[in-house]
């Protein structure tokens, strides 16, 4: 064989081995993601049931689920509801309390940013659902928090059922902001002291260093940290089941928990599974925006 | 990498994945201990667990019943579901579906054994009853095997048990707030100033509990929400015209009671109501305490009473007291109450149907069958055991078969659980303080997309 030859068989295998090192990673992404996405979306056409006749005898009933779904007042009530949460516990709540601790926490003593950190981060490590049991007992009726009020002499309240919203975005408050914490330690720390004694030197204060050099310094960070808390938090459902169950009446009903009660408790899962996709749209809507608003 | 820690990473993966095939493989190796077995056949039996596990009634009655089983070939295996009333048929609809999970036996409520029954998931039982002597001899009342009769005219299940609905109080709460002890409401409006009485003189007290809440499931659209709405005279579902109805007076005055009731005060607390415990709290912990008034509630609440029961309360024949539930203004026929009950069904994906209708042919003969309406304080659907001195004398059973003569049963259509968990929908946004009005149109709309625009009407 000819040194042509060879060199041509050689770049021959060349060109396919990057598919032999990708197959696994492509096949496991066939077969637990885009075959299950495909497979939610023709459902979402369907009157599939968990029983019933049309439980046997799926039909095609266009976009009928579609249609019922911009008319149904709960779809609009759940859609709010899960914006509340996604603001009030992910935006404003894991994000700026996780970027204050950080902040506080920079330029301190080794040993308390441990301490601190170790903290704050046994609510990033406890699994949801221990975390929602934990926090369904501080928050119930004859809970921790009731106990403490009591023994003050104040009127106690029955949290999950006066404040629902409240307790379950101070729950994944406590739940998650360990992880934007340690994402702005981390990015807090590349910011170069050189930059912030110079502007203090130049007699910054210290707003102006955070508003005028950390902030700008750190944005891209921002951007992506509030991506991933956002979809973290739109998939939130164990801790919400756990804690209310999605009520009194429907004040804590995300979209996930709606769209779990439409196919295994109203057992409309043909539904169900139109209200999956119109997450998973806003899942996508929501990172588009952020990534957009990186550039 | 040097060469040593190759080989530690090496070892290490090679037992991480062996392990995890391990992993894959306990289920085939589960298997095989049973072929291994192979002299006895294994017919699992599915029920509900409410969460108190081996003290369960129907824990209980199965280990007595395989336990006489002549059959010694056959192991019975109890197999049941943990999960709260409304999340059980959800997941043995699932559990139906596959022949991986599906169990030989399986109890079913007969509100969805229609359904379940329509989606193909059971085995109709005609050949099989029609050789059974008690079927054929008149031991089960007739009345009963409609229960259990689908839509399609077929048998899909031998029925268990039974029960009505009324109003148990408790006498001497009524006594210490003057009410009589023998209490015989007319109408609602007697129930609500019961309940009034009872919030000014005994203001500890709950007046009156109702389950309100999507978690108690079927517990909320029957013992609540039917004896209210047929209590008006209005029905769910208009059999003449093969229609559901959406909007009426009677769903309206239906849930004005339940509105009236909570912004009275006159009801549990919506942190007690709401969760799918709700129905043990109030008949385990806060009748027998003293702590509720009136519970509107099905009859077979005593069975938790007994010495064997999960919450034993020895005094319950003597405090409490069983009123029938009076239609909304007293019109005829004065009271009212719905009946629902179980049944033994075999999926059609059981792996052993001869040895599980063998079974319950045992289960269901005339002893078996009263040990458990006796244990679990059902009435019973046999007429032999309905004359029956150990069944006529225990407390309650003489009263509420009597209710039994004029009750009403559910829709037998295939497309009532859908509907019940809408009802289930708009009572419990009743309850947490959406208007009558509004719940009901919410309600029609939702009924509506689920049977179809064709199959709805107005009143």
């Amino acid at each position: 064989m000819s040194s042509l030859a060879v060199n041509a068989l050689h770049k021959k295998r060349k060109s396919y081995t990057w598919f032999y090192f990708l197959f696994p990673s492509i096949a496991i992404m066939l077969v637990f993601f885009i075959y299950p996405i495909l497979l939610t979306f023709f459902y979402s056409f369907t009157n599939l049931a968990l029983t019933g006749e049309s439980a046997k005898e799926l039909k095609f009933i266009g976009l009928d689920n579609y249609i019922h779904m911009f008319k149904d007042p709960a779809v609009k009530v759940s859609i709010w509801n899960t914006l509340i949460f996604l603001f009030g516990s992910a935006v404003i709540g894991q994000q700026v309390l996780g970027f204050i601790i950080a902040l506080l926490m920079k330029h301190k003593k080794r040993a308390f940013r441990r301490v601190i950190g170790t903290i704050v981060l046994a609510g990033w490590v406890t699994p949801e659902i221990v975390c929602a049991l934990c926090l369904y007992s501080f928050f119930g009726d004859e809970g921790t928090l009731n106990s403490i009020l009591a023994f003050l002499g104040i009127q106690e309240v029955t949290w999950l059922y006066t404040v629902p919203m409240l307790t379950i975005i101070l729950a994944n408050i406590w739940h998650g902001t360990a992880f934007s914490m340690l994402v702005f330690q981390a990015a807090l720390d590349d910011v170069p002291s050189e930059i912030e004694e110079a502007a203090v030197v130049d007699g910054a204060s210290r707003w102006q260093v955070l508003s005028r050099i950390i902030i700008p310094y750190i944005k891209d960070t921002i951007t992506t940290n509030m991506m991933l808390v956002t979809l973290q938090t739109l998939g939130v459902f164990g801790l919400i089941y756990a804690m209310t169950g999605g009520g009194p009446g429907n004040s804590t009903t995300t979209l996930p928990i709606f769209m779990y009660n439409q196919a295994f408790v109203n057992y409309q899962l043909g539904y169900g599974t139109a209200i999956s996709l119109l997450l998973l749209v806003i899942g996508i809507v929501l990172s588009l925006f952020y990534v957009r608003s990186m550039k | 990498m040097k060469p040593s820690n190759r080989k530690f990473m090496l070892i290490t993966s090679v037992i991480l994945s062996a392990s995890l095939l391990f992993g894959c493989s306990s289920k085939s190796g589960e298997s095989k201990t049973d072929t291994s077995n192979s002299a006895k056949t294994t017919i699992t039996i599915t029920y509900r667990d409410d969460g108190i596990g081996e003290k369960g009634v129907l824990y209980k009655w199965i280990k007595e019943v395989s336990a006489s089983y002549p059959n010694k070939n056959v192991e019975i295996k109890p197999t049941p579901i943990q999960a709260s009333e409304g999340d059980y048929f959800a997941k043995i609809a699932l559990a139906l579906k596959s022949k991986d999970t599906a169990p030989d036996i399986v109890t079913e409520d007969t509100f969805i054994l229609n359904s379940d029954a329509s989606a193909g998931f059971l085995t109709p039982l005609d050949d099989k009853v029609k050789g059974w002597e008690d079927w054929t001899n008149g031991s089960f009342i007739e009345a009963m095997k409609k229960g259990v009769t689908a839509s399609d005219g077929k048998v899909y299940g031998v029925p268990y048990s039974t029960d009505s609905r009324g109003l148990w109080y408790n006498k001497e709460i009524f006594k210490q707030a003057g009410l009589p002890e023998d209490w015989k409401p007319k109408t609602w409006d007697d129930v609500l100033s019961a309940a009034r009485t009872i919030k000014e003189k005994a203001p500890d007290v709950v007046p009156i509990w109702m389950n309100m809440g999507k978690a108690t499931g079927e517990a909320t659209s029957m013992q609540t929400y039917e004896m209210l709405l047929y209590g008006t005279g209005e029905r769910l579902y208009d059999n003449a015209s093969g229609k559901w109805i959406i909007k009426s007076q009677g769903i309206s005055d239906a849930l004005s009671f339940i509105e009236t009731v909570n912004k009275e005060k006159l009801g549990p607390p919506l942190s007690k109501v709401l969760n799918g415990q709700a129905g043990n709290t109030a008949t385990r912990e806060y009748l027998p305490q003293g702590k509720l008034a009136i519970s509107l509630d099905g009859s077979w609440i005593t069975g938790n009473y007994i010495d064997t029961g999960a919450a034993p309360w020895p005094e319950y024949k003597d405090v409490l007291g069983f009123a029938p539930m009076p239609t909304s203004k007293g019109q005829d026929p004065g009271s009212i109450t719905l009946a629902g009950g179980w049944a033994l069904s075999i999926p059609s994906n059981a792996k052993h149907k001869d040895e599980a209708w063998d079974f319950i042919k045992y289960a269901l003969n005339k002893e078996n069958t009263e040990k458990l309406v006796i244990a679990s304080g059902n009435l019973t659907v046999r007429s032999d055991v309905a004359k029956d001195p150990g069944y006529t004398q225990m407390p309650f059973n003489g009263i509420a078969t009597e209710y039994l003569q004029h009750a009403e049963f559910r829709p037998a259509q295939d497309k009532y659980p859908e509907v019940s968990t809408q009802i289930q929908t708009m009572v419990e946004s009743v309850a947490t303080g959406t208007s009558p009005a509004d719940a009901m149109n919410k309600y029609a709309q939702d009924v509506t997309r689920i049977v179809g625009e064709d199959h709805v009407m107005e009143k």
